[in-house]
């Protein structure tokens, strides 16, 4: 394993992860697995042969966050469902996932300036009513005990979501719970 | 009909609602949260990861957040599974002793340093260890992190889970039922705050 060099600030660039634990080998991949990764090509991401370890788990998994986050047929804009994801990987303190999420966000929303105020300056980044609602509630809901109420779905209609929007919101923040947690403890980011 | 949607019952989300409706916009995501709880507690092998052990972790992760209709749903769980009922009063009292509030941590040394809060680095009690063997007592500890420190996580962890008796993929399993617990509570909660600003 080459030597690992870990990042020391939120940014947006690409980064690499490295597994603290053995990821399954390449050659050792049977068909459960690869139903497991969903995507063939992610056989060759060390973290998911790590997780492919358990194929049914990766695999509900990954089939619930592609739903929550790409398909845009209604509801939340994806920069939004992003940003959800950003702020709640910044928050939680993910810097790897809060790379990969920041870059999506800026992708979507062309405000890539915003988006790195929210990666440098943390979760009370000043960035416009509507930002600064899905960011709050999405800081709220990283919370435990669980800090999401009334006056954030409040602040989510008041910045104009309705409320297929704020399911979204919900779904996308509380899915980086999920993928913070995994990405947090069985490995670490490396530039 | 196919076994009832575990989100929606917690989150009391009645069909032909409002919610049921906009829920059935994200069908995949219902369904493969479904999933991934169906796969996590009625697991098509579970060698590496014990029924009971997969019902005490989230027993006390569930509970570590509070009260709620989630955690009671796992509390009874835990009462209802094989060996589950005399555990009870260990994880109670271990929720007791865990209860804080999160996310703390700290940041690798640099810039964010300047970020890292100190908060209860857990340990289950002597009595409790007992009471629920040492591989139990190792993943409670962990899963204490993940819930509330996450960012504090270090490769001695995965070495701690491993001395206890956790292989990788047993490591794998459990880890991935603590992080998709932090997710089910928390579209629950949302939900339910969502339907209540609603009624």
């Amino acid at each position: 394993m080459s030597a690992v060099n870990p990042p020391v600030a939120f940014t947006q660039d690409e980064l690499g992860w490295v597994s603290w634990i053995e990821p399954l080998p390449e050659a050792e991949l049977t068909e459960r697995h690869y139903a497991g990764l969903v995507d063939r090509a992610r056989a060759k991401s060390e973290y998911f042969r790590l997780l492919v370890r358990d194929p049914e788990v990766l695999e509900a998994r990954t089939k619930t966050d592609k739903d929550i986050f790409y398909n845009v047929a209604d509801g939340l804009p994806r920069a939004e469902r992003e940003l959800a994801a950003a702020a709640t990987s910044r928050y939680n303190g993910c810097i790897y996932c809060a790379s990969v999420h920041a870059r999506f966000a800026s992708t979507y929303s062309k405000r890539r300036e915003d988006v790195q105020r929210l990666l440098d300056e943390g979760v009370t980044a000043d960035l416009g009513e509507r930002w600064n609602a899905v960011v709050k509630a999405s800081v709220a809901l990283a919370e435990t005990p669980i800090a999401f109420g009334p006056d954030n779905i409040a602040e989510l209609r008041r910045a104009g979501l309705d409320d297929a929007e704020i399911v979204d919101v919900i779904n996308g923040a509380s899915f980086f719970n999920w993928a913070n947690r995994l990405m947090l403890s069985l490995g670490e980011p490396s530039k | 009909m196919a076994t009832q949607d575990i989100i929606d019952t917690l989150a009391g989300i009645e069909p032909g609602s409002a919610l049921d409706a906009i829920r059935a916009r994200r069908l995949q995501a219902r369904e493969n949260a479904q999933k991934s709880y169906l796969s996590l507690f009625e697991p098509i092998d579970a060698s590496d990861v014990s029924l009971l052990e997969r019902a005490a972790v989230a027993a006390f992760v569930t509970g570590l957040h509070g009260e709620s209709p989630v955690a009671t749903f796992y509390r009874e769980k835990l009462a209802a599974s094989a060996g589950g009922a005399a555990l009870l009063g260990s994880i109670d009292a271990e929720i007791a002793r865990g209860r804080t509030s999160g996310p703390y941590g700290s940041y690798p040394a640099g810039p964010l340093s300047a970020e890292n809060t100190a908060g209860l680095i857990y340990r289950v009690s002597a009595a409790s260890k007992t009471a629920l063997g040492a591989r139990l007592a190792a993943a409670l500890e962990h899963a204490h992190l993940l819930v509330f420190r996450p960012r504090d996580a270090a490769a001695a962890d995965m070495k701690a889970l491993l001395d206890a008796g956790w292989s990788n993929t047993g490591i794998v399993t459990f880890s991935q039922l603590v992080a998709f617990l932090a997710f089910q509570v928390r579209v629950v909660s949302g939900l339910r705050t969502l339907a209540a600003a609603s009624a």
